[in-house]
């Protein structure tokens, strides 16, 4: 391989990995707080980018505020989500929350088929100078990477300020080892777990935007693999931790790339690289990378 | 006498079939310190967890300044003056010592008295301030203890809560808790102490309560309990 298609590589890598990231956080919070795994998260991400798409075909509006506009939808279904269907089931065993959201995730994927129809559209609403490309000796690279790329480290940057540098972020941290506690110090408890679905679902539908403006598909099933990738990297990282869900996004990223890039015989299997390391991972740490508080919750 | 800050009124509390708490009436004078003392299981957790609003099996009334709480929301509650420290700590290991003081501070929006009063918890605890930057999961037992009462005080209560400060700790760190409870005390702040520890809680109290599953069976002046015949025997190991 040379240093030209390593370069290349290394920026696909950052930029499929990001993209996992930005998804990954939002698994990894929910389960920090609630012990759920929110297999919804993916669909949301889909709606996300239907509404998007929508907003553009149908309301004819400008690109970028449609972008907004799906974003913003899909933290609202993100909110609605999780006030239906999980904050009933907030006390009752840990099984039924998580059957609820394996029927919550088919409910949305279907609703969307009979909503925007089984056929794959294409998501063709950006402008088109991001399909410009720039040549740096033998090192090309689309505009569009740069304009993810940049999105994914303003977001990430972001969300680790929001977390370790404001009350609503250490309210965030402390609601994950004790819920009680936390309402003891003054704290609406359900206001801190709404927030967190809200912003969950708006990073998952900036990454599914940008997913769609790189592989410019759009149909019901598209947030299944991004989602099941994200919670892989989630896990790798050590789920509950949102540090852990970055650093996991980013190796799993990479490593799909950059196996892809030594052995391209090996193309097909790219997904299964994903399973592969999250198996001999857990072997040697089976908490994943990152440590989490855990033994405070009752 | 002084006003009645806090006031139980036939406070019943039930875990599925069982009665833990049977109809009790407390009555928390405002600048006293209240204590509640008893055995494990007589019921001293759970009322000062349904003053809190933690519990949702209770009857009975719950009046703070003369307005019924029992049916608010744990956090609407902690605003209106009332905070615990809660059985066991509670401590959020994955924050530091200082974000642990900042949370009690939570839901306040007057910076000021947040900075004072933070200033006031460090100066009642020294050993806090060495271990501002420590994840709060790696204090001793009793920097915990602490950090716990310092946390509750963040929140500025007019009622200060305590749920057993004395459980596990060496009997020199036992002092240290409870002459800061009575500094607490000279600051014009009402508390109400639970303990297993009787001696130490009447010695400080000047109002008891004992309570034995579920029930008050004696009430009185701190002292006067102290003294009484049937607390010494019961609670104080000391046989008349």
């Amino acid at each position: 391989m040379s240093s030209s298609n390593l370069i290349q590589d290394i920026i696909n890598g950052l930029l499929l990995g990001g993209l996992y990231a930005l998804i990954a956080i939002g698994y990894t919070m929910v389960y920090g707080i609630l012990r759920l795994i929110n297999f919804a998260h993916g669909d949301i991400l889909m709606w996300g980018v239907y509404f998007a798409l929508y907003a553009v075909v149908a309301l004819s509006m400008p690109w970028w505020i449609a972008f907004v506009i799906g974003i913003a939808l899909a933290g609202l279904l993100g909110f609605t989500v999780e006030k239906v269907a999980y904050k009933p089931l907030r006390s009752a065993p840990r099984i039924s929350s998580l059957i609820t959201a394996i029927g919550m995730s088919f409910f949305l994927e279907s609703l969307a088929v009979v909503v925007w129809g089984g056929i794959p559209k294409s998501f063709n609403i950006y402008p088109k100078f991001f399909n410009r490309t720039l040549i740096f000796g033998h090192v090309r690279i689309q505009m569009l990477t740069f304009f993810i790329l940049g999105v994914t480290f303003i977001l990430l940057l972001a969300v680790l300020w929001l977390l370790y540098r404001t009350n609503t972020g250490t309210a965030m941290r402390a609601i994950a080892t004790d819920i009680p506690t936390t309402s003891l110090m003054g704290a609406n408890v359900n206001n801190i777990i709404s927030l967190t679905f809200i912003i969950g679902s708006m990073l998952a539908a900036t990454s599914g935007i940008m997913w769609a403006m790189r592989y410019p598909q759009v149909q019901p099933y598209m947030g299944f693999v991004p989602g099941m990738k994200a919670f892989i990297a989630a896990v790798i990282g050590g789920i509950g931790s949102v540090p852990g869900a970055l650093v996991g996004g980013f190796l799993l990223g990479m490593t799909e790339i950059i196996v892809v890039g030594l052995f391209p015989n090996l193309a097909g299997y790219r997904d299964a690289f994903a399973y592969v390391i999250l198996i001999v991972l857990l072997m040697f740490r089976p908490t994943g990378i990152f440590r989490v508080y855990s033994e405070q919750k009752v | 006498m002084s006003e009645v800050l806090l006031k139980l009124e036939k406070l019943n509390v039930y875990y599925g079939a069982i009665h833990a708490v049977k109809g009790i009436n407390i009555n928390v004078f405002k600048g006293e310190i209240t204590t509640l003392i008893g055995a494990n299981g007589a019921g001293k957790t759970s009322t000062l967890n349904s003053i809190m609003g933690l519990l949702k099996g209770i009857k009975g009334k719950i009046f703070y300044k003369s307005r019924d709480i029992s049916h608010l929301r744990t956090d609407a509650i902690v605003k209106l003056g009332i905070s615990l420290s809660p059985e066991g700590r509670r401590i959020f290991p994955n924050l530091t010592v200082d974000e642990n003081l900042r949370m009690g501070a939570y839901f306040r929006k007057d910076i000021n008295g947040i900075k004072s009063d933070r200033k006031w918890v460090l100066e009642l605890f020294p050993v806090l301030k060495e271990r501002l930057k420590q994840m709060g999961g790696t204090l001793s037992g009793g920097e915990q203890q602490m950090l716990a009462i310092g946390r509750a005080l963040m929140a500025n209560p007019d009622i200060l809560m305590l749920d057993e400060p004395s459980l596990g700790l060496a009997p020199l760190i036992v002092k240290e808790v409870f002459d800061v409870i009575k500094k607490v005390k000279s600051e014009g702040k009402t508390v109400l102490l639970v303990e297993q520890n009787a001696a130490a809680a009447l010695s400080i109290a000047d109002h008891g309560y004992v309570l034995e599953t579920g029930n008050i069976v004696l009430e009185g002046k701190g002292k006067e309990l102290l003294a009484n015949d049937e607390v010494r025997q019961a609670y104080l190991g000391i046989t008349v």
